[in-house]
């Protein structure tokens, strides 16, 4: 099915441009020409479709279908509610407090907030074209867990005491919240249609230069890291590339747009699939921006808290994988 | 002269969403006094979830989107 997009670039770099085969800039600009081509068109089709079956889904009807679930379905749904429902990062924020003052845990609120910008449509997308399906299976089953155990430590601690003083006492009050009935009509086709394709244009036109950087990036990657420098020198072997990775991911934060190629030029040097996880985690999930908008709801002591947990369970997540990596 | 309120937390959305209704009010003549809301109590207060969200004259009239500006025109016109 994606042979068309490796014709194309064999065609363009080959015999339009008619550099020789196995040389280092035809590599790298055979990679950029055949994972930027398979990435736009795949995302033009999949955004399209998913939009069209997600239309009806939103944060509001998320919040009602949460509130009042017992705390262990509340950690799965709010996951799994966070790897499909997108939003914008600047609505992290109301999305935060919306949930808070509904009375639906902390813990449920961070599920939801952590799996989000780690596992969405786009990225999910993007594995299984450049990676593969068990890969995919992985990355989604790892963010997944990720957000429900980090959910479940935070209300284990009491996150809610940690809260800015306004957002604790509306958590206090919420029993006696009423919360918006979301009815609408059924929406018709048309509808659809049109949502679909406003989410396209909206999506596309955020992540495309993302997909350049990216794909440029794995390129340059791809055509000029000699095969085995990576495995020689973030191998198995060195414990430390983990954290290392961990780290070097959270001033590089970006959307999974943009790591998804990284990594998947990474893995194909030789890296291993856990450090290359754990990389791209933290990446996409911890970001300053994000945690300064949160600071608004969270006293400081909270977000450290968020902070440590995200980096000692990516660090963990790829030791695992990559111990685990070999049997898969 | 109507009260309008963008609530957001700062992105480039919210600030797009007021630049579009001050100019829209112009070119309708209509009076305007469009302030940007970025407290996250007060946004939390109209229960909004999604942003860029519209008030006026106290009253939640959009949320999750940049309004068009055939929208705008509708409410302006009210």
């Amino acid at each position: 099915m994606f042979a068309v997009f490796t014709w194309l670039a064999d065609w363009l770099i080959y015999e339009v441009f008619g550099l020789p085969a196995g040389g280092r800039w035809a590599d790298a600009l055979h990679f950029f020409v055949e994972d930027t081509t398979k990435i736009l068109v795949l995302l033009v089709v999949m955004i399209y479709v998913i939009a069209l079956i997600r239309a009806s889904l939103n944060v509001e009807r998320v919040r009602l279908f949460l509130s009042g679930r017992h705390r262990v379905v509340g950690y799965v749904l709010g996951a799994g509610f966070g790897a499909i429902t997108p939003f914008c990062s600047c609505s992290s924020i109301p999305v935060f407090l919306g949930f808070i003052s509904a009375g639906i845990p902390v813990g449920v609120t961070m599920a939801f907030l952590l799996t989000s910008p780690l596992i969405n449509e786009v990225a999910v997308l993007l594995l299984l074209g450049l990676l593969g399906w068990k890969f995919t299976a992985l990355y989604v089953v790892v963010g997944m867990s990720v957000g429900m155990l980090g959910g479940l430590l935070l209300d284990l601690w009491h996150a809610e005491r940690l809260l800015q003083p306004f957002a604790a006492k509306a958590y206090q009050q919420a029993p006696n919240a009423t919360l918006g009935e979301v009815a609408r009509p059924a929406m018709s086709l048309a509808e659809r249609h049109a949502f679909a394709r406003g989410e396209l244009a909206e999506i596309f036109g955020r992540v495309w230069k993302w997909v350049l950087i990216g794909v440029g990036l794995g390129a340059a990657l791809h055509g000029f890291v000699p095969q085995g420098w990576l495995e020689a020198h973030l191998g198995q072997g060195q414990w430390w590339s983990v954290p290392a990775a961990v780290l070097l991911g959270i001033p590089l934060y970006s959307n999974a747009t943009g790591v998804i190629p990284v990594m998947e030029s990474l893995i194909t040097k030789g890296l291993p699939v856990g450090t290359a996880i754990a990389f791209c985690m933290s990446t996409v999930a911890a970001s300053l921006p994000e945690f300064i908008l949160l600071k608004q709801a969270m006293q400081l002591k909270l977000l450290g808290l968020l902070f440590g947990l995200l980096l000692v369970s990516f660090t963990l997540v790829g030791w695992a994988l990559n111990l685990l990596g070999p049997v898969l | 002269m109507k009260e309008i309120s963008v609530l957001g937390s700062g992105c480039a959305k919210c600030t797009k969403t007021a630049e579009l209704i001050e100019e829209t009010a112009r070119a309708m003549g209509c009076e305007v006094d469009v302030t940007k809301q970025t407290d996250p109590a007060v946004i939390m207060g109209y229960g909004v979830m999604s942003t860029p969200a519209v008030v006026i004259d106290g009253q939640l009239v959009h949320s999750g989107s940049m309004p068009l500006r055939a929208q705008i025109e509708q409410w302006l016109a009210d």
